[in-house]
């Protein structure tokens, strides 16, 4: 059999600059998480989409891409190119450029009572050099880190875990109700074509704390990078954690992210997903109720337009009783976009009155867009209750001629209704600060899909006057 | 001139022909009522009317303040003064009521050339608007017409009626479906628009909503033309002697 990597030299050379760069510095429980992962790689290689969990998208031309290690250094970038991707109201900002830190452009003045931040390069010193934080505790990353993300299963995971360089460690300590988000910012700039990054996050919210966090992609230029970030989110009893993941990267980029969250007893967690940018996407959303009475709420939207594919791979895995799991998934798709959403529930044995419900709602604006939504649930314990639904369909024709009933022009009627739809993913959202940016970039992108290819594409969909909404699964 | 001229209208939908000829003639400030039997053609009357593009209209002509509303979008006719209050109210999840009913004013008079209203101009008028159908404030807040009453619904179109304040008001059987105290309500706020400028068709299946609105004409529709046209006192003849008579009458009916 041919080794994987006899097919991908340059991910083997990668590997090997990252071991040749922490040799003596990183700890041998870590070198040994790298080794596992990258000899499961090697093994695996990339799927094809003979993988079942890769069925509906191809990412043969991904494989082939000579992607390298970004050069070290900020590409050149000020605080002024990044003043357009920050927000107003987060609690600290840090800044990954081509997935290394970068201290001058982060702000991390007075962070609230409860919060620890810290690369994690750095906490680990693995030599990221130059910025000694204050007050962080690496003691509990050994406990975590690569202890959720599954290796085995997802070969994007293991790459990353055998590549990372950098990332956010974030600790919220016991009790800390931190209101404002930690915005964490991973931008891709200036360093030449075919660069991959493997961002690496570890985010450990203790006991009954109560915190948000932004994981939000950019790019500066319109070069294609690669990003492929993991993020183990570790709640501890009863912690109430929102994540949200911005993508709104160039449409030459690729990026995987892998969100994998462990619940314990009582906790509550937020996935929020908006998929604006990217070429290439995949989301994957993998939380475990590992606890009694864990509540998770898998909340998203993508619009793609062009040739914009959008992969949405939720997993949601009930391990113990009580648990509930509710998914909605909204997509907007126009031009010769493609979706997808992949909805696996997985209620193990023990996980007696779980509730999971799964819905995924998709507007189709032209001939050539395309949705594949597929319901899996796999259910093992017999007093449970799951639901799942998919819908297609256009802008109602009904709805339309309501609004231009009575005045609006058909383009301003057309604009409220995908507006509407899109913002049903708003309304799950807690966090003020976190909501209001996410509407603004929404906002920004549904009126370029206007302005652009979309409104001969939509008027087209009109003309046909077509209603269905096809219920699938 | 007459506010709104029908003259041998015929209309069809998927090539089947509902309307077979509609003669209509009405002045600003009056009152009309359309009469008629179920599948006469009432609704797609009021579907024309507000250019609806699934009806095709294959014959006749139909003019609004001299002008020719056939020419016209839905959206023209609209910010031109036509407002039909819908037999079945759409909903529109994640729109808010106030924000559409702004959005849809702000539309009205950028048409012709007005400065937008701000949320300070709107608000009063609004709520005093609110208090007329008898509506609570919490419903500005919620999606249009999502999770309403039948009642409500109804009540939402004629609050939209009383902000839009149209030209020509057509009541597309605004109350089927109706309670009576709702149908009171309903009635007070169409009463309370009803001016010399404003004519209103009021088209229903019932006669008692006619107890409430007083009207200066009744046509009956049967088969797609008008077969009988009137006072007030052709309705009650109808409550007395039902569809059946107006249809002999007609000649049409076996």
């Amino acid at each position: 059999m041919v080794k994987a990597t006899e097919r991908l030299g340059n991910y083997l050379t990668a590997y090997g600059e990252v071991l040749a760069q922490g040799e003596k510095r990183e700890p041998v429980w870590l070198r040994q998480l790298r080794e596992d992962a990258w000899s499961r790689f090697d093994a695996k290689g990339f799927p094809t989409t003979h993988d079942e969990d890769w069925r509906f998208t191809n990412i043969a031309a991904l494989a082939r891409m000579p992607f390298r290690r970004a050069p070290q250094g900020n590409a050149g970038l000020t605080a002024k190119d990044l003043e357009r991707f920050r927000f107003a109201g987060a609690a600290c900002q840090m800044v990954f450029v081509n997935g290394r830190f970068a201290p001058t452009l982060s702000e991390l003045g007075n962070l609230p009572k409860g919060l620890e931040v810290c690369p994690l390069a750095r906490a680990l010193d693995c030599g990221a050099g130059g910025w000694a934080p204050e007050g962080c505790a690496p003691e509990g990353i050994e406990q975590h880190l690569g202890r959720y993300a599954d290796v085995r299963r997802d070969v994007f995971a293991a790459l990353n875990t055998a590549l990372w360089e950098d990332g956010a460690y974030l600790r919220f300590r016991r009790g800390a109700i931190i209101e404002q988000p930690v915005h964490l910012l991973y931008v891709s700039a200036g360093a030449g074509s075919e660069i991959m990054t493997h961002p690496r996050n570890l985010v450990v919210a203790e006991e009954a704390s109560q915190v948000a966090v932004v994981e939000d992609y950019v790019s500066i230029g319109d070069e294609a990078a690669f990003s492929n970030a993991v993020t183990e989110l570790a709640a501890g009893q009863n912690a109430v954690v929102s994540h949200y993941l911005i993508e709104r990267e160039n449409f030459a980029a690729t990026n995987v992210s892998t969100l994998r969250v462990e619940q314990a007893r009582g906790t509550n967690i937020a996935s929020h997903s908006i998929l604006l940018g990217g070429g290439l996407v995949r989301n994957n959303v993998h939380p475990v109720l590992a606890g009694e009475g864990a509540e998770c709420l898998i909340n998203g939207l993508f619009v793609g337009a062009g040739r914009q594919h959008l992969d949405n791979y939720m997993m949601v895995e009930h391990a113990q009783p009580q648990g509930g799991s509710r998914q909605f998934y909204n997509g907007i798709l126009t031009d010769s976009a493609r979706g997808v959403f992949h909805g696996r529930i997985i209620v193990h044995k023990d996980a007696q009155k779980t509730d999971a419900k799964q819905t995924n709602r998709n507007l189709l604006l032209s001939d050539n867009a395309r949705i594949d939504t597929k319901p899996q649930l796999e259910i093992h314990a017999d007093d449970v209750k799951c639901t799942h639904g998919a819908t297609i369909g256009q802008i109602e024709e009904e709805q339309l001629f309501y609004l231009r009933a009575r005045g609006l022009d058909e383009k301003s009627a057309r604009n409220l209704l995908l507006y509407a739809f899109a913002a049903e993913c708003l309304d799950r959202m807690k966090e003020p600060a976190a909501r209001e940016f996410a509407e603004n970039l929404i906002r920004a992108r549904l009126a370029d899909l206007s302005r652009g290819a979309v409104a001969a594409t939509a008027i087209e969909a009109a003309e046909e006057n077509v209603q269905s909404w096809e219920e699938v699964g | 001139m007459a506010l709104l001229e029908i003259e041998d209208l015929h209309a069809s939908v998927d090539g089947h022909e509902i309307l077979k000829g509609v003669n209509l003639t009405m002045n600003a400030g009056e009152v009309h009522s359309i009469m008629g039997p179920n599948g006469s053609g009432k609704s797609t009357l009021a579907q024309v009317l507000a250019r609806r593009e699934t009806y095709e209209v294959t014959r006749g002509k139909v003019l609004f303040d001299g002008k020719d509303l056939l020419e016209m979008k839905p959206e023209d006719a609209a910010c031109q003064g036509v407002f039909m209050a819908f037999q079945y109210p759409v909903e529109i999840p994640g729109i808010g009521n106030a924000y559409f009913l702004r959005s849809a004013m702000n539309a009205v008079r950028k048409y012709h050339g007005q400065d937008e209203l701000d949320a300070m101009d709107f608000l009063p008028l609004y709520k005093e608007r609110l208090k007329l159908l008898e509506m609570d404030e919490k419903l500005m807040n919620r999606s249009v017409n999502e999770g309403f009453s039948g009642g409500e619904k109804k009540r939402n179109e004629i609050l939209q009626l009383a902000m839009l304040e149209p030209k020509l008001a057509i009541l597309d059987e605004t109350d089927s479906g109706l309670d009576i105290d709702a149908l009171r309500i309903v009635a007070q706020g169409v009463n309370a628009m009803r001016s010399p400028e404003r004519g209103f068709l009021v088209i229903t299946h019932y006669q008692r909503l006619l107890d409430y609105i007083t009207t200066d004409f009744v046509h009956v529709l049967v088969d797609g033309k008008i077969a009988r046209s009137g006072g007030p006192e052709l309705a009650l003849e109808l409550e007395e002697k039902g569809y059946g008579w107006a249809e002999t009458e007609a000649g049409i009916s076996a």
